[in-house]
């Protein structure tokens, strides 16, 4: 216990206000704790998980990435193209396209920030620039709605009848689980994880030490720019059409999500249980608010202090205040 | 003289006068007053927030809230204007309007500021929760429209021409120029620009850090206050969430004005310029039939060109910068 406070300081925190935020809403509200509300808490979140996965490996790599989201645009609007041009498409096609496009997307980044030395930051907020332009001169800020009918259709793959209605898990959530597992297995797992841990820790010294650091930046941006794909593949398929600056913002919601689940800006740091936390706990708060009767308004407010307490809280250390009194020193 | 005018500002002009050759001889009606009045109107919003922008990433930092802190400003002067009679509201209501509204932007900049100072979180993490709660704020406060009918008075502080300059022209050359007092002749400047270097350093040198941050955020708030005032004055009318599109903008000026994203380095002058030639850009692609979305990108692209020339001219003097 003591060892997972010290390993995970942050998501021991997050994870200890969720059962707290959780069990204040299942004794206050007698519609939080149902499989119909927690089933949907989960379905409308598996999008923002998936893009918070890709943003973390960035983030442990000390970079940041502000394009991605605009990049699931882009990658939602030349799929719908594409599968028009291939005659239709299916799942099979459809993630491997919008997977290839995203990481495409992420590897311009990465190839700007190591070819010609270049802050990610900056590199990042150009390329959001170009994407967002780019995309809103082509598209003239069209809808689209003629999706090929498997992308708008919505798959079920587990649902339940209650006395409240349908409880459902749908494909996102799938996806969601195949990406948080891929993204855990990358950075826990392999050598190629344990060297982005590195060099976001010390670049300088992960060079020195042979990292090949043009390879660590172009498996984080990458990776980041896949998962962008993958979601945006998917938030189509949720919300049945195509809007170009539908996901605008989303960048700094997830942003935040990441951070207050543990990952450190300037990198070396996060997991991808944290972020899971941090969706949640954004999530749930909102969701709980709501369900409390609380105005739509108010709510972002109340999501706004909660993120700083939050960070403010996390830069308390709890292992130190759990671990036995020492002689003061 | 000489240190006023760095590599950046004849990089910069440089740029300026290419763009100015290259729309004066393809876009018609490029080389008018009007359209060059048409870009002294349209400059001082972006400048205001930039410059809002612009000292705390000096120090380091990032200010993601300025958007919704102007917002909120204009919202609490229009809240005073139509508490005071809308249309009909006085020069007293406006004064008092305005302090408020100045008081409101610094109240929440210094509460971002105390949260970075005091309790070591992220700037950007604590001012995008601040962004967040200001935007919900703001939406609870007004449902999501917009609040109009001001005095009349007030058309030209958005409009108005002192000796043909334009009245936002003027605000915005006195804000750059007191942002370039305070940063390059005060001490505050000279410890915000050493916290942005090496915090802890500076700290041990007898600098009290948490103060100057704290400042340093609450000036930020402030200045986005001005600009939510003009704002308001040019649309006539508040609504939460307007000049969202410019938040980015406002950091893309920052850095295409050879400010360093890690803090210490930056300077008004620069900026400033990087400000025109941005608003130029626009203004001649929208001549040439573009829209603005099209500007957008080609900001981005042109921060990008610029960066990758300044890579060439950093190996070139074989000078040596970390890289994050």
């Amino acid at each position: 216990m003591r060892s997972f406070l010290r390993a995970y300081p942050a998501e021991a925190k997050l994870l200890a206000v969720l059962i707290l935020l959780f069990t204040v809403l299942s004794v206050a509200s007698d519609s939080f704790l149902t499989l119909v509300n927690l089933s949907s808490l989960l379905n409308n979140n598996a999008v923002n998980v998936i893009w918070a996965v890709g943003l973390l490996v960035v983030l442990i790599a000390g970079g940041i990435d502000i394009s991605f989201a605009v990049a699931a645009s882009v990658v939602q609007y030349v799929c719908v193209y594409a599968f028009a041009a291939m005659g239709g498409g299916g799942w099979m096609s459809g993630f491997i396209i919008a997977g290839a496009i995203g990481a495409g997307l992420g590897l311009i980044n990465a190839f700007l920030i190591q070819r010609f030395r270049i802050v990610s930051i900056v590199v990042t907020i150009s390329t959001f620039n170009v994407f967002f332009g780019l995309l809103m001169f082509f598209s003239s800020g069209r809808f689209l709605y003629n999706l090929p009918g498997w992308w708008s259709k919505r798959v079920i793959l587990w649902e339940y009848k209650t006395a409240t209605g349908w409880a459902e898990i749908i494909l996102p959530v799938a996806v969601m689980a195949v990406a948080m597992l891929a993204t855990w297995a990358l950075i826990q797992r392999t050598s190629t994880g344990r060297q982005l841990y590195a060099f976001g820790d010390n670049p300088e010294g992960a060079r020195r030490a042979g990292i090949n650091i043009g390879l660590m930046q172009a498996i984080a941006f990458g990776w980041c720019g896949m998962m962008a794909g993958i979601g945006g593949l998917m938030q189509a398929n949720i919300v049945k059409e195509v809007v170009p600056n539908a996901l605008i913002g989303r960048e700094l919601d997830v942003l935040a999500a990441v951070v207050l689940g543990g990952a450190r800006l300037g990198g070396g740091r996060g997991s991808v249980l944290g972020c899971f936390l941090g969706v949640l706990l954004v999530a749930m708060t909102q969701n709980g608010l709501n369900l409390l009767g609380v105005s739509p308004y108010a709510f972002k407010m109340v999501v706004g202090v909660i993120i700083l307490i939050a960070i403010s809280l996390s830069n308390v250390d709890l292992a130190a205040m759990l671990a036995p009194k020492r002689a003061e020193r | 003289m000489g240190k006023y005018i760095g590599a950046e500002v004849l990089g910069l002009a440089g740029f300026l006068a290419l763009v100015l050759v290259v729309f004066g001889l393809t876009a018609p009606n490029f080389l008018t007053a009007a359209n060059f009045g048409s870009v002294a109107f349209q400059l001082p919003e972006l400048g205001l927030l930039t410059l809002a922008m612009l000292m705390p990433i000096i120090s380091g930092g990032f200010n993601l809230a300025i958007i919704y802190t102007a917002n909120m400003a204009g919202l609490t002067l229009a809240w005073v204007l139509n508490t005071h009679g809308g249309v009909d509201a006085g020069v007293g209501a406006f004064l008092i309007g305005t302090v408020l509204a100045v008081g409101v932007g610094a109240l929440a900049g210094c509460i971002m500021g105390l949260v970075i100072a005091y309790v070591g979180a992220h700037p950007i993490l604590v001012s995008l929760a601040m962004m967040i709660f200001l935007r919900g704020l703001g939406e609870f406060l007004t449902k999501g429209g917009d609040i109009s009918g001001f005095p009349g008075f007030m058309h030209p502080i958005g409009h108005g021409l002192v000796f043909g300059i334009p009245v936002p022209l003027l605000i915005f050359g006195a804000a750059a120029v007191v942002w370039h007092v305070l940063l390059n002749r005060t001490r505050h400047g000279f410890a915000a620009r050493m916290i942005g270097s090496n915090i802890r350093a500076t700290a041990y040198s007898g600098v009290h850090t948490k103060r100057t941050l704290t400042l340093i955020y609450t000036l930020s708030g402030a200045m986005c206050a001005v600009a939510g005032i003009l704002m308001l004055s040019r649309f006539n009318s508040v609504r939460v969430g307007h000049g969202e599109a410019l938040l980015l903008v406002t950091v893309l000026a920052c850095f295409l004005g050879g400010v360093d994203p890690f803090g210490g380095f930056g300077r008004v002058l620069p900026v400033v310029l990087a400000l025109v030639v941005l608003q130029v850009l626009s203004s001649g692609l929208n001549l040439l039939g573009a829209n603005q979305h099209l500007s957008t990108a080609v900001w981005g692209l042109f921060l990008i060109g610029v960066m990758i020339l300044r890579y060439g001219a950093g190996r070139w003097k074989n000078r040596k910068r970390g890289s994050m």
